[in-house]
């Protein structure tokens, strides 16, 4: 090993599989070999046992999908509202002394101190959830974007500038497809901090989703479920960044040429 | 006949956390004839490359005033096209799309626009490489699509920020020859920042020196080489004399910059 020497392909996917292996090792001995009492935590064989019956006898799918509906939900409508703010604000200063301040306030507003109000506010319903997200995600999205957007390089605008682009065409033509592909990745993140949301939302006052099946399986006891959906979580995320990335190479191909 | 009318044209910045201001520009006056190549020479620091960012309407002066073709000008645009020192080829566009981005700002059709860009690709020299990213050539492709995106704009006047500041001295050899050869078959009036004499020579019909600190201009002299110039002219007498007087000129500059 020496500093910044890349590794192959393959090495890669075998040491970073290699982890998962070494991680579940150590938690079957921890548990098949008696260090951990059951009550605290299951071992990965009732896990699996566990998690099959969710699945087959109550219906853990339909709590799957309700829950990915929700985080795309409120992230997709955080999304339509803040991309296009944040862009003004970097492309435009007095837009962003506006905005700005509030917004760094509102940033640190924490979503999930929220769900009591919007409770109060929006009722139990599919509502309620999704403005836990929209609020975790919104506030976000805008400071990164306008940042992101503020930075453009200088000379790539007084180039367009030079070619004949007004205001708007520098928006339109420079600003925006030169960020778009940061504006992805921000999106990607966010996106990330968006499912813890959805499990603090739904760990209150719901009725379905895999925030409300671990809540239940609390009452029960049953470290096996929890952890189960735990998982289901963690693996939905890392599809769902594996899809996001391959998206944006094949959105911005000049970003690997 | 006079293309470009410079008119006591002045920059002076405001001082920074209290300091003095800096005068980066003294008023100056100059006149540009259509065709006409004009090298502008100077130490780092001597406001040429402020003289030409006022000029494309990318700085505004703080005295005087810049006409083109008898109007004012009071802001960029597409009548100056300019090609900075810094790779400034957008990188989300191909070559053809770059050559292209100022003919789409303009609204001109499609076919006409295919037309100007194979064009200039083929002027300088990229042919093959339309549909390459920015990123996957070299410095010196790089600057020759500047180049080509620059004048497929049809400007009526050509500004180069020392272009070819940042290549290899190879490769600006070929450039300067590329573009002097650009402007020997179609004529443009140009302004061109360096601070490398050779250059300055070889490409120019007139040699503007600038001194620093603050920055004036302090020599216009007139480049009587023949055209079309050859590499070959870069070792001969006439070129030589002119070198050495340059020299001697922007010697003395650079002496009392280095001594600040």
């Amino acid at each position: 090993m020496r500093p910044l020497e890349p590794i192959s392909a393959g090495r890669r996917l075998a040491l970073g599989i290699l982890f998962f292996v070494l991680f579940f090792a150590a938690w079957a001995l921890a548990t098949l070999g008696g260090f951990v009492p059951k009550i605290f935590l299951a071992d990965p064989l009732t896990m699996v046992r566990d998690g099959a019956r969710l699945l087959t006898d109550f219906g853990f799918a339909a709590d799957i999908l309700i829950t990915i509906w929700r985080v795309v939900g409120g992230f997709v409508l955080a999304a339509l509202v803040a991309v296009p703010l944040g862009i003004l604000m970097g492309a435009y200063k007095p837009i962003e002394a506006f905005f700005e301040p509030f917004i760094s306030f509102a940033r640190y507003l924490p979503a999930s101190a929220f769900v009591p109000l919007l409770i109060l506010w929006a009722g139990l319903g599919e509502t309620q959830k999704l403005l836990v997200i929209f609020i975790g995600s919104v506030f976000q999205i805008v400071l990164m974007v306008a940042v992101n957007v503020g930075q453009t390089r200088r000379d790539l605008v007084e180039a367009a500038y030079t070619l004949g682009a007004g205001d708007y065409g520098i928006v339109r033509r420079v600003l925006i497809p030169m960020n778009a592909p940061e504006i992805a990745e921000i999106l990607r993140l966010v996106l990330g901090w968006a499912w813890t949301y959805v499990i603090v939302a739904e760990l209150i006052g719901s009725s379905a989703g895999i925030g409300h099946m671990i809540i239940d399986s609390q009452a029960l006891m049953a470290t096996g479920q929890i952890i189960f959906g735990i998982l289901v979580i963690g693996l939905i995320g890392l599809v769902s960044d594996y899809l996001f990335k391959r998206l944006n190479q094949t959105l911005f191909p000049w970003r690997l040429a | 006949m006079s293309k470009l009318v410079i008119e006591g044209l002045g920059r002076v910045f405001p001082g920074v956390r209290g300091g003095a201001p800096v005068t980066a520009l003294q008023p100056t006056d100059l006149v540009v004839a259509d065709n006409e190549f004009v090298t502008i020479l100077g130490p780092s620091g001597c406001g040429k490359s402020t003289l030409l960012r006022i000029v494309a309407g990318l700085d505004r002066p703080s005295s005087g005033r810049v006409v083109l073709d008898g109007r004012e000008i009071s802001g960029p645009g597409p009548d100056r096209g300019m090609v900075f020192q810094s790779y400034t080829l957008f990188p989300w566009l191909t070559i053809a799309e770059n050559i292209a981005f100022g003919l789409l700002e303009k609204g001109l059709g499609a076919a006409e626009t295919r037309a100007i860009v194979a064009a200039y690709v083929d002027k300088v020299g990229l042919r093959g490489f339309e549909n390459h990213w920015p990123k996957q050539l070299s410095g010196g492709m790089q600057q020759r699509t500047a180049i080509a995106r620059a004048l497929a704009n049809d400007p009526a006047i050509l500004l180069l920020d020392e272009p070819f500041g940042a290549l290899d001295n190879q490769t600006r050899a070929l450039m300067q020859e590329l573009l002097l050869g650009i402007w020997e078959r179609e004529r443009k009036t140009v302004l061109f920042v360096t601070h490398d004499i050779e250059e300055a020579i070889f490409v120019g019909s007139r040699c503007l020196v600038m001194s620093a600190r603050p920055g004036r201009v302090k020599a216009d002299i007139p480049i009587p080489l023949p055209h079309p110039r050859h590499y070959t002219m870069k070792t001969s007498p006439d070129f030589s004399a002119l070198k050495a007087r340059l020299t001697e000129e922007i010697r003395a500059e650079a002496v009392l910059a280095a001594a600040h």
